[in-house]
């Protein structure tokens, strides 16, 4: 009979870039159980709507997390704008989805180096983030932030960008394209990788159905979600395509995130080709008063922004559904069956981001 | 491999060696809010708009007009509100950050204006850190 051991699993770990516990009780070296917790970095930001001007508050929006910021303040925009039926002018949109595809790469390329990483792989840690410069540099450039960009705003975005400067970004997406293909090749071809992710933390496609996956986590297992194809944005005019596997293990999840940086430089480049000439955002007076729920797909999946306006000018009531905790009872069922050393692999192709989790 | 390996010994690190060499910033960054006291009409609206409640503007009574404005640097997130809807265009926001202190009071910045006298600035809290 073997005997049962208590490792905790967080909420500090070199791994981890964010505090999460799971309690994982082992036999042996295999996970039984597995207890999540998480709480740890909450600090009330819905309960901050009730005191701020829903205008102001997309700058607070924007500080729920630092990897998925933009999204956030624009799914919030996108609610507020649909509770007043405010119309966005075009080049606001086109421009929002720049922005977006941009935040979108520099996440994902941010998660490849952070998941080399975990599996021992320092090299690709630094030549990913030294990518991943040249995307926030860009950030700087055209909004003035490198992390919190604080551009979205009701109404439309606060900043234009030139035509000149449009082209400009297109040309260093080339070159940036080229450095991914190095890292990529890596991933593609290194057999201590594919030994190290393949057949580990195998989800199905019902599986992953039934527990309400979204993201590259269900896009690995077959499942064809793109919350893109909505047509929210600009998106309606652009050429989308969900990047789907069939393997439902890591290595396809690094796969769909991999092919989705391509995609996302794509999706950048027929956007500047399409983008209209026009104002960037619009004046509108009045209070919100109503409710809607506004779907965007982040970096790691999608993401609900419920807003609900009583006529006043502070909002009722605010509340972000993020797609890592949505992943989180699919995670528990991954890990049930694992070997105690795959445990870090497999909660970073989850790429959690817990300040989202807990705002 | 080797490519990578000759590539990465010629173009040498790639973080910037600072604080040897300096930061670049952008015409557009993000950075501290200064205010030009004389211009300012202390009408609060830069306190108002404010997300993080970081400016207290106080205005003197009508008989002895005194200017008050002061602002926290270091809870200051560099949103810009304040500086878009400054009526007299008092407010700029520089291109360099608030760079860093050892006391949390020691980022408050305060600014003072008396009429009919050259403005001065309260000696005792504000903090220059050059370098």
């Amino acid at each position: 009979m073997a005997k049962r051991n208590i490792i905790p699993f967080g909420p500090q770990h070199p791994v981890l870039p964010e505090p999460i516990n799971f309690e994982l009780v082992t036999e042996d070296e295999k996970i039984v159980e597995a207890l999540p917790s998480i709480s740890y970095v909450h600090r009330g930001l819905e309960r901050l709507v009730e005191k701020r001007d829903f205008k102001d508050f997309v700058h607070i929006a924007d500080r729920i997390c630092g990897l998925c910021s933009f999204q956030h303040s624009m799914g919030y925009c996108q609610a507020v704008e649909h509770v007043m039926g405010i119309e966005v002018p075009e080049r606001a949109l086109y421009l929002r989805t720049i922005w977006a595809e941009l935040s979108r790469m520099h996440s994902h390329v941010f998660w490849m180096g952070t998941g080399a990483d975990a599996f021992g792989f320092e090299s690709i840690f630094m030549q990913a983030l030294r990518i991943r410069e040249a995307v926030l540099n860009i950030f700087e450039e055209t909004t003035g932030g490198r992390v919190i960009l604080g551009v979205c705003q009701v109404g439309g975005v606060r900043r234009d960008i030139e035509d000149d400067t449009l082209k400009e970004i297109v040309k260093r997406l080339i070159t940036i394209k080229g450095n991914l293909e190095k890292i990529s090749t890596v991933f593609y071809n290194d057999y201590s990788i594919r030994h190290r992710l393949e057949g580990v933390g195998y989800i199905s496609k019902e599986d992953a159905y039934t527990l309400g996956c979204v993201g590259p986590m269900a896009r690995a297992s077959g499942l064809d979600l793109d919350m893109r194809a909505l047509g929210y944005a600009a998106y309606k005019y652009l050429d989308v395509e969900p990047m789907v596997e069939s393997g439902g293990d890591c290595y396809a999840r690094c796969l769909v995130r991999i092919r989705e940086n391509f995609h996302s430089i794509d999706l950048i480049r027929q956007a500047v080709e399409k983008i209209p000439q026009g104002p960037v955002a619009v004046k509108f007076k009045g209070f919100p008063d109503g409710e809607y729920f506004s779907r965007v797909e982040q970096p790691r999946g999608e993401v609900i922004h419920y807003v609900r306006g009583n006529g006043d000018k502070n909002l009722a009531r605010f509340r972000v559904r993020v797609p890592t905790f949505t992943n989180i009872p699919a995670m528990i069922k991954v890990l049930v069956g694992s070997e105690i050393a795959d445990v870090p692999n497999i909660i970073l192709t989850l790429d959690p981001c817990i300040s989202c989790t807990e705002r | 491999m080797s490519r990578t390996v000759t590539g990465n010994l010629v173009q040498g690190p790639a973080t910037l060696m600072y604080p040897k060499r300096p930061r670049e910033f952008t015409k557009i960054t993000r950075g501290q809010v200064n205010n030009d006291i004389e211009t300012c009409i202390a009408c609060g609206l830069c306190s108002k708009r404010c997300p993080v409640y970081a400016i207290t503007v106080v205005k003197g009574p009508k008989d002895n007009p005194t200017k008050d404005w002061e602002i926290d640097r270091l809870k200051c997130c560099t949103c810009g509100l304040c500086v878009e809807i400054c009526p007299k265009q008092s407010l700029t926001m520089a291109n360099h950050y608030f760079p860093p202190v050892t006391e949390r009071t020691a980022g408050i910045h305060k600014l003072h204006h008396t009429p009919a006298e050259k403005p001065e600035q309260a000696a005792g809290q504000e903090v220059k850190k050059e370098g």
